[in-house]
């Protein structure tokens, strides 16, 4: 089966300081696959490379077989490759329905139209609406994004992302300052996404990463370090010592 | 299948006239059988509204700020003066070769504002309508230079309305001209691409993660932006029947930006109010003390940008939510 992500020696250096090294990455298609690491390990950078917010300093990303490498973020975003932040990207004086309809429109190549008002593409604000049913945000759709709690801005920051329909779908910290018993409820959106949707996971909570991920990739000082099943990767010494001994210390 | 739970109206009407916006277009109306004498200052401040409003299309939605916006009132000033001097003197024609003119200018130059932060693009504009100024006062045999483009020869409205003495023909031409201008740009910041441009001001960083082409969009909104300042810089010619060099100044596009900030961004009235506000505040402080007028004006800006940054529009909007509330 091809891979429906893969990188190949991915290598990004800011000055002297390789934030990335030579990281080559191979992601099933319907993965649900983790990567941790210690902070400052090259975990979001990975993602930046991944999707095109960086420029890789060598090194190529495949997405199907195709070398997406040179493209424009929004490019791969229209060939399925789509992200979430860590520290939220939203649209802060916009209506939860409105920005999720927004995302909808472009993915519907509706950007350009200029004639017609948002209201009158029905199918885009209904295809909005079940979204957000789906993520039980309904209750708050005509509330302004910015007048939101903390929990309910993550969750609106993965709707944006969902919004645009990915093959493949990388989550940066998707729960990260979310208190327990919310981030339990996005994890569980989360885990009940279909299979045709591929899952790349960054999460520093190793209960969840074990429950969710089905492969785990470790990156230590912007390198991969091992990658593995879950079983493997909690025996594995070298993993423990720097990845979960820190975990259980701090 | 939409679920029967939400109430999806407050967005499908989002686009909805509002009786307040009808009674809003009434004020033209009433001005001309109110202040008949004034018609002159009143086309004045219709066309600085047009102007106005072409700024808050790229500043007040695609968050594009701009120093050197009169470059393309000036061009189109110009190309409808030229125009209508070499025997092209039907209006409608001027302003369409005005919004050409501009829009080519705005299409080629909006490449020098995409990169970069608020000051560059500050600096990128203001140097551009510089370049353009100059080049403007160097070209007499074009221009005119400082002494202005005569010869102006404006033929009727349609052929039928022919600019008179008293400037009605002028009013009802520039309010005209204002209120197509005006629903047209309404139209496109209530669809999606409008929706894209306030997503872009928003949040710039998180549209390409949704798949749109930010630098296309603003590109875009840039040239259409533009094209709205070179019909207001036509009107001016065609109302006036001449150009000046300081269609172009610096000054104007200071002013013009003081004008928006005071009316409020991002809501296309705040720019049609701000204006009125404005000219009608000079109109009668000026006349009392030049200096004066200054001086409020400058304490004016520097209160609203502290503590009202929407402007009169966003005081108006708070006034408005106020009022429904405590009844
Ligand atoms: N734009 C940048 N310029 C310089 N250094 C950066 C930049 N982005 C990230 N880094 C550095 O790269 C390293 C990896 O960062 P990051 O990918 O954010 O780590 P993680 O997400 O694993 O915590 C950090 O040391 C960080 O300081
Ligand atoms: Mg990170």
């Amino acid at each position: 089966m091809t891979p429906v992500l893969q990188t190949r020696n991915l290598s990004k250096r800011f000055g002297g300081f390789f934030a990335s090294k030579d990281v080559s990455l191979s992601i099933e298609p319907g993965a649900r696959h983790a990567l941790i690491g210690p902070n400052g390990a090259g975990k979001t950078t990975l993602i930046n490379l991944l999707t095109g917010f960086l420029e890789p300093s060598a090194g190529e990303v495949f997405l199907k077989g195709e070398d997406v490498t040179r493209l424009a973020q929004h490019q791969r975003v229209k060939r399925g490759l789509v992200r979430t932040f860590q520290i939220n990207r939203l649209f802060a004086e916009m209506t939860v329905l409105e920005s999720v309809t927004l995302s909808v429109c472009e993915r519907l190549g509706l950007g350009w139209s200029w004639w017609r008002p948002v209201g009158d593409h029905t199918a885009a604000i209904d295809e909005a609406a079940e979204l957000l049913a789906t993520l039980r945000l309904l209750d708050v759709a005509h509330e302004q994004t910015r007048s939101l709690a903390y929990g309910r801005q993550r969750m609106i920051e993965i709707a944006l992302a969902l919004a645009a329909r990915p093959q493949v779908l990388l989550l940066d910290e998707p729960a990260a300052g979310v208190p327990t018993d919310e981030s339990r409820e996005l994890f569980e959106t989360i885990a009940q996404l279909p299979r045709d949707v591929t899952i790349v996971l960054i999460e520093h909570d190793m209960d969840l990463v074990f429950r969710f991920a089905e492969r785990i990739s470790v990156l230590v000082g912007g390198a991969l370090l091992t990658e593995d099943v879950p079983e493997v990767i909690a025996k594995d010494r070298r993993v423990r010592e720097v990845y979960l001994g820190e975990a259980l210390d701090g | 299948m939409t679920p029967a739970k939400l109430d999806l109206s407050p967005l499908r009407r989002a686009a909805a006239w509002r009786p307040a916006e009808y009674a809003f277009w009434l004020l033209p109306v009433a001005a001309f059988f109110l202040f008949p004498k004034s018609l002159a200052l009143l086309s004045q401040i219709a066309i600085t509204a047009l102007f106005c409003l072409s700024l808050d299309l790229i500043l007040g939605y695609a968050g594009i700020v701009s120093l050197g916006h009169a470059a393309f009132f000036g061009l189109g000033a110009y190309a409808a003066g030229l125009m209508a001097k070499y025997g092209w003197g039907d209006p409608l024609l001027g302003l369409a070769g005005a919004a050409v003119m501009a829009a080519a200018a705005g299409f080629l130059t909006s490449f020098l504002v995409l990169r970069g932060t608020d000051l560059t693009r500050l600096m990128v504009t203001l140097g551009v309508s510089m370049m353009l100024y100059e080049a403007a006062n160097k070209l007499t045999d074009f221009t005119g230079g400082v002494d202005g483009l005569q010869g102006v020869d404006i033929q009727p409205v349609l052929g039928m309305f022919s600019f008179d003495l008293y400037g009605k023909t002028a009013y009802w031409y520039s309010v005209a001209i204002l209120f197509v201008m005006f629903w047209l740009a309404r139209r496109l910041v209530h669809s999606p691409f409008g929706l894209s441009l306030r997503g872009i001001r928003q949040n710039v960083g998180r549209m390409p993660a949704i798949g749109a082409p930010v630098n296309a969009r603003l590109v875009a909104a840039y040239t259409i932006g533009a094209a709205y300042a070179g019909i207001a810089g036509a009107l001016l010619t065609q109302t006036t029947q001449f150009v000046s060099l300081d269609v172009m100044a610096f000054s104007r596009s200071a002013e013009l930006l003081l004008i928006l900030v005071l009316g409020g961004t991002g809501s296309l009235y705040g720019a049609l109010i701000g204006t009125m506000v404005f000219m009608a505040a000079h109109h009668f402080l000026s006349d009392i003390n030049p200096q004066y007028w200054q001086f409020w004006l400058g304490a004016a800006l520097v209160l609203i940008v502290l503590f009202a940054r929407d402007g009169i529009m966003g005081l108006l909007r708070k006034l408005s939510t106020r009022a429904r509330t405590s009844s």
